[in-house]
């Protein structure tokens, strides 16, 4: 039997150490909501488990002039209640809450959800779209990278051996701006996105003047869409701009017939959702408040 | 009929098991533990069909910590014997198999050997060790392949029963079956109208949220111990008796409370495992199922090709009904598809009728019953069928039903002639719920079908006994899966007159009670309910039999009323009456301890009728389908406990809702099971769906006392076509496969737009 080493580090620098020191069998604990159940799942065997909730940069929310530094183990339930952040960044914050179920939103971390490197994890399009930025400390250095370049596939990130991700930053950005994130599942809870969608836009009057596009689960990690951020952007959202848009996701898509969806219903769900986030990211950068959407038809 | 005739029965008290289950006392099977117990687990297979050429377990025997290694070869060969299965039928020799494979493994997940260790990981690695050598063999998933001439075959010898001709060659087909009544084809020419459609529905599981699980106990003089989640803990001893060769009176087994059956839990799976190792180990071997297990061994119920043609005339009078299933049965012979073929067209009184029904083999996991087994696959395709004779002809689908509906004298396909039933007033309570009179919201569609299960009856027995304080003990042997001790204290107390919470129910091991056949049928409340109020009444007449002793008179001079002993008539003299408490006082002066007992095979079970109604929507986009508002009505005899008949009809629609949009088993290119969870088998969540309505509709069983029909299946028949109808209805494209999922209807939708746009 192996036994398995539980270490709780006080500094990101002491947790990469660790990290480094477990050679590869190393496995991070923010939330766990993952871990846990790989673990118990047996498909995970962790030597050294690492807790980093003690970690002050790790957990907490800052904001300097506009950015916000969100700490990788945050739990998602305290994104959720941040006011400012929730005003700054609505599509962000609705896309982490729809990270497991309630009980699960009291641990789970968008730290732990981009790490999971699921191509359908909820958090990430949208933190792709927000032009989120990740801070990753290694045993030596740190490193920025942004968000779309961080997973390598389902599964696998980037990270180095001995690296941890430490933080996600959200760049400033005029008060004319406006996310949404949108996903489709089968239910109305307890489902992991067959496709999901993450806007952000900014506006002047009626023009959008930039526009990102991130869009989950259609291919082996998350995309940053730039054809259909190009066909948004400088237009006033016509049908033709969302026309394009939209085609341009479905475009994007490099999906897989699997138990969650079809090839063909895939390509058409993420044209079908760029659209409606389209629409809710342009009102609330109007400053026209839209509540947040779980998911899609129901 | 009027409820004030009885104190206790139609009142809605808590359940007995309700505070030890809200406040997490209640023992589930993998609770219970016993000192210096071992972990048991099971080797699976990994092919979907594979010859077993050899097994080696002896580097798995030889890891310090495993105790003991079970294969086939620790179970004797069973004989070619059928015997009940709940409301199925099992053939031993299969059962054997499919608890241990033998020769072959015939899905993915197919138990080959277990082991039991002193620590769940030993016994993990243990598995990793046994090596078993296969030759793969092609699979076959899907019962239109399995059909064909040259598909694999799972065993070699299985000649079609029943085949016309007769079988020549072995075949998946195990078994055809035929009814019919009257003259079809003169039925279809007369028809002025005739629908004619072929539908496929998908195996869904139970999803009973226990796995299941077993503790076994061992001893060296012979004796056995089980404990067991269970809906039949009489048929855990039969099946193990047989499998293993002991003697029935050897084996004790006692019933956890149980997370959910739902008739997947009236089969074996890890008892005879658990005895076996513990018997070789000589220690308590205790076994739980992951989720994957349950969802890659345990038994679905059968998906189907369906085939009906319905002729009826103008007036909406059906004069022609034919249906054809082809059943799934998993890896043995035996799917539900003949209490399928019966319930087919049992809503109606129709007199031309033929029905024929296959039974096939294919590469999946055995059917084991779920609610009412077979009848929800042909109510999808007769009741879709019947809701387009209805659009065909401008009818309101409920006036149709009424038109053809079942009565008192009708005689149905397989034989049976209909006593008091209420088909009828089942249609008019749907049609005059408030739901049926409210008109469809703006963007939505209303679906409506019906459903029929025969509910049975078989064997119970029960005892009731009295406790110095007068309280009194009812004991009776069916596990509760559905708020049966509830409505069996409830009988009790009518029939005694005194309160219920003077009685507490229990549910007592094989060895503390008389046989009782499963918790099954839609059968306990009616069936064990009658066996409690027999062993009550036996229990009265004891009590009228002390007062008399006491009063020195003969009991035929006693009466027994409101919970008191009196004299018959001023006649018999002047007492005071005796209540029960004062007779158990004074019991060791007349007697001695009082009891009363019944054991009896129940016959006259009262068949159940449901009509369903559902409101939803459908995202033209997505495909995403949104239930609105859900009613079901039923006859369901007299509501002993109305909260949990109303809980009955509610369960059995949202999992058929389920059944209809979302379930099914997703197999891989190798016959693997692609989403053996519940997060990629999906069955509903609760913010999926708005409070299920209930209409109970009372139509007294005249065979039973209290007129108790059963009413836990017939809730889960309309719900797939209801669904269905409402889909067609809100789109104007019928969906004729399940499940109508958001990627499928998604593909409908789109596929009709330019048929659509073209006509």
């Amino acid at each position: 039997m192996t036994d398995i080493q539980f270490k709780v580090a006080k500094t990101v620098r002491e947790a990469a150490s660790l990290m480094a020191a477990a050679k590869g069998k190393g496995r991070i604990l923010a939330g766990g909501t993952d871990l846990l159940v790989q673990m118990k799942a047996g498909m995970v065997t962790p030597g050294t488990i690492i807790d980093v909730k003690k970690i002050p940069e790790m957990v907490g929310i800052t904001e300097t002039k506009g950015s916000y530094r969100i700490g990788a183990a945050t739990p998602a339930a305290v994104i959720g209640e941040h006011k400012k952040l929730r005003k700054a960044w609505p599509g962000v914050v609705e896309a982490i809450n729809l990270i497991g179920s309630t009980q699960v939103q009291g641990r789970a971390s968008a730290g732990g959800n981009l790490c999971n490197a699921s191509p359908a994890a909820d958090s990430v399009p949208a933190l792709v779209a927000a032009g989120a930025i990740v801070t990753i400390q290694g045993p030596k250095t740190r490193r920025q990278v942004p968000v779309e370049k961080f997973n390598a596939g389902p599964g696998k990130t980037t990270l180095k051996a001995g690296e941890i991700v430490v933080s996600l930053t959200l760049p400033a950005r005029p008060k004319t701006s406006g996310d949404a994130y949108l996903r489709l599942i089968p239910r109305t809870e307890m489902d992991i996105a067959v496709v999901g969608v993450g806007v952000s836009l900014t506006m002047k009057g009626d023009t959008c003047v930039s526009a990102r596009v991130g869009l989950g689960a259609v291919a082996p990690t998350v995309l940053l869409v730039e054809a259909a951020a190009k066909a948004l952007t400088g237009s006033k959202l016509d049908a033709k701009a969302l026309d394009d848009a939209a085609n341009a996701c479905s475009a994007a898509c490099r999906p897989i017939d699997d138990k969650r969806g079809t090839i063909r219903y895939r390509t058409k769900i993420a044209g079908v959702l760029l659209r409606l986030a389209t629409a809710i990211a342009a009102d609330r950068a109007k400053g026209i408040s839209r509540p947040a959407h779980s998911q899609q038809g129901h | 009929m009027s409820k004030s005739q009885y104190k206790w029965i139609g009142t809605r008290p808590d359940r007995p098991d309700g505070a030890d289950k809200v406040t997490g006392r209640a023992r589930f099977a993998a609770d219970f533990n016993l000192p210096g117990q071992l972990i048991g687990k099971v080797l699976r297979s990994p092919h979907a069909h594979a010859r077993i050429k050899s097994i080696d377990t002896s580097k798995a025997l030889a890891l310090p910590g495993v105790k003991a290694v079970v294969t086939a070869k620790d179970f004797p060969e069973q004989a070619d014997v059928i015997v009940p299965a709940g409301e199925m039928q099992v053939n031993l020799r299969d059962v054997t198999r499919n608890v241990m494979a033998r020769e072959k493994v015939l899905y993915e997940g197919h138990a080959v050997a277990a082991v039991a260790a002193t620590t769940d990981a030993i016994a993990k690695q243990a598995l990793g060790l046994i090596k078993v050598e296969y030759q793969v063999l092609p699979h076959v998933i899907d019962v239109a392949e399995a059909m064909k001439p040259g598909a694999p075959l799972l065993h070699e010898n299985l000649m079609t029963e029943g085949a016309k001709p007769a079988a020549t060659k072995p075949s998946n087909i195990a078994k055809r079956i035929e009814f019919a009544k009257g003259d079809i084809d003169a039925g279809f020419a007369q028809a002025e109208v005739v629908i004619e459609r072929d539908y496929t529905t998908q195996p869904v599981h139970q999803g009973y949220i226990e796995p299941h699980a077993a503790l076994a106990s061992a001893s060296e003089d012979g004796q056995v111990q089980v404990w067991s989640t269970t809906q039949g803990h009489f048929q855990v001893r039969g099946f193990c008796a047989r499998l293993l060769n002991i003697e029935t009176s050897q084996i004790r087994v006692t019933p956890s409370e149980i997370g959910g059956g739902f008739g997947g839990k009236t089969v074996v799976y890890l008892e005879p495992l658990a005895i076996r190792l513990s018997q070789k180990a000589g220690k308590p071997v205790k076994m739980v199922m992951s989720r994957e297990d349950v969802f890659r061994a345990s038994g679905p119920a059968p998906g189907a090709d369906l085939k009906v043609k319905i002729g009826a005339m103008k007036d909406g009078r059906i004069v022609a009904a034919e249906c054809t299933i082809a059943m799934q049965a998993g890896a043995f012979p035996g799917s539900p598809v003949g209490p399928a073929c019966m319930c087919s067209y049992a809503c109606y009184d129709i007199d031309n009728i033929h029905v024929v029904g296959f039974d096939v083999v294919s590469n999946r996991p055995k059917v084991a019953a779920y609610r009412a087994p077979g009848a929800p696959i042909s109510a999808f395709a007769v009741e879709s069928t019947i809701d387009l004779l209805a659009q065909q002809l401008k009818m309101d689908p409920i006036e149709l039903r009424l038109k053809n509906a079942a009565t008192k004298g009708t005689k149905t396909h397989y034989g049976v002639t209909f006593g008091t039933i209420g088909m009828v007033e089942t249609l008019n309570a749907a049609k005059n719920s408030p739901h049926y009179k409210t008109p469809v919201k703006p963007g939505f569609a209303r679906g409506v079908a019906a459903g029929f299960w025969f509910n049975v009856g078989a064997d119970s027995s029960a005892a009731a006994h009295v406790g110095e304080d007068g309280s009194v003990t009812v004991i009776s042997g069916n596990p509760d899966i559905g708020g049966s001790r509830a409505s069996l204290a409830l009988m009790a107390a009518e029939e005694l007159g005194i309160d219920y919470d003077k009685i507490r129910p229990v549910i007592a091991d094989t060895a503390s009670i008389g046989f009782n056949f499963v918790t099954g049928g839609s059968r306990v409340t009616f069936a064990t309910g009658l066996a409690v109020v027999n062993s009550v009444r036996d229990l009265i007449r004891d009590l009228k039999g002390r007062a008399a002793k006491t009063w020195n008179v003969d009991p035929e001079g006693v009466i027994w009323e409101n919970g008191m002993a009196k004299p018959a008539g001023s006649n018999v003299g002047t007492f005071e009456p005796l209540t029960i408490a004062q007779l158990a006082a004074s019991a060791g002066r007349t007697g001695g301890p009082i009891n009363g007992h019944a054991q009896l095979n129940v016959t006259g079970a009262g068949p159940g009728f449901g009509v369903h109604i559902v409101d939803l929507k459908v995202d033209a986009d997505t495909g995403i389908v949104t239930v609105g508002r859900y009613t079901a009505a039923q006859d369901v005899g007299t509501a002993i406990h109305p909260s949990y008949v109303e809980g009955q009809l509610q369960g059995g629609a949202v999992q058929g809702i389920g059944w209809a949009l979302n379930e099914e088993y997703i197999y891989n290119g190798q016959g693997k099971l692609a989403n053996p969870g519940f997060l990629d088998y999906r069955i509903p969540v609760a913010s999926d769906l708005p409070m299920i309505e209930t209409v109970l509709v009372e139509v007294p069983n005249p065979t039973h006392p209290y007129g108790v029909r059963g009413v836990g299946e017939v809730p889960i028949v309309p719900p797939l076509a209801a669904v269905a109808n409402a889909v067609a209805r809100a789109t104007n494209v019928r969906m004729y496969d399940l499940p109508i999922s958001p990627p499928r209807l998604s593909a409908a939708l789109d596929a009709a737009q330019p048929r659509m746009a073209a006509e």
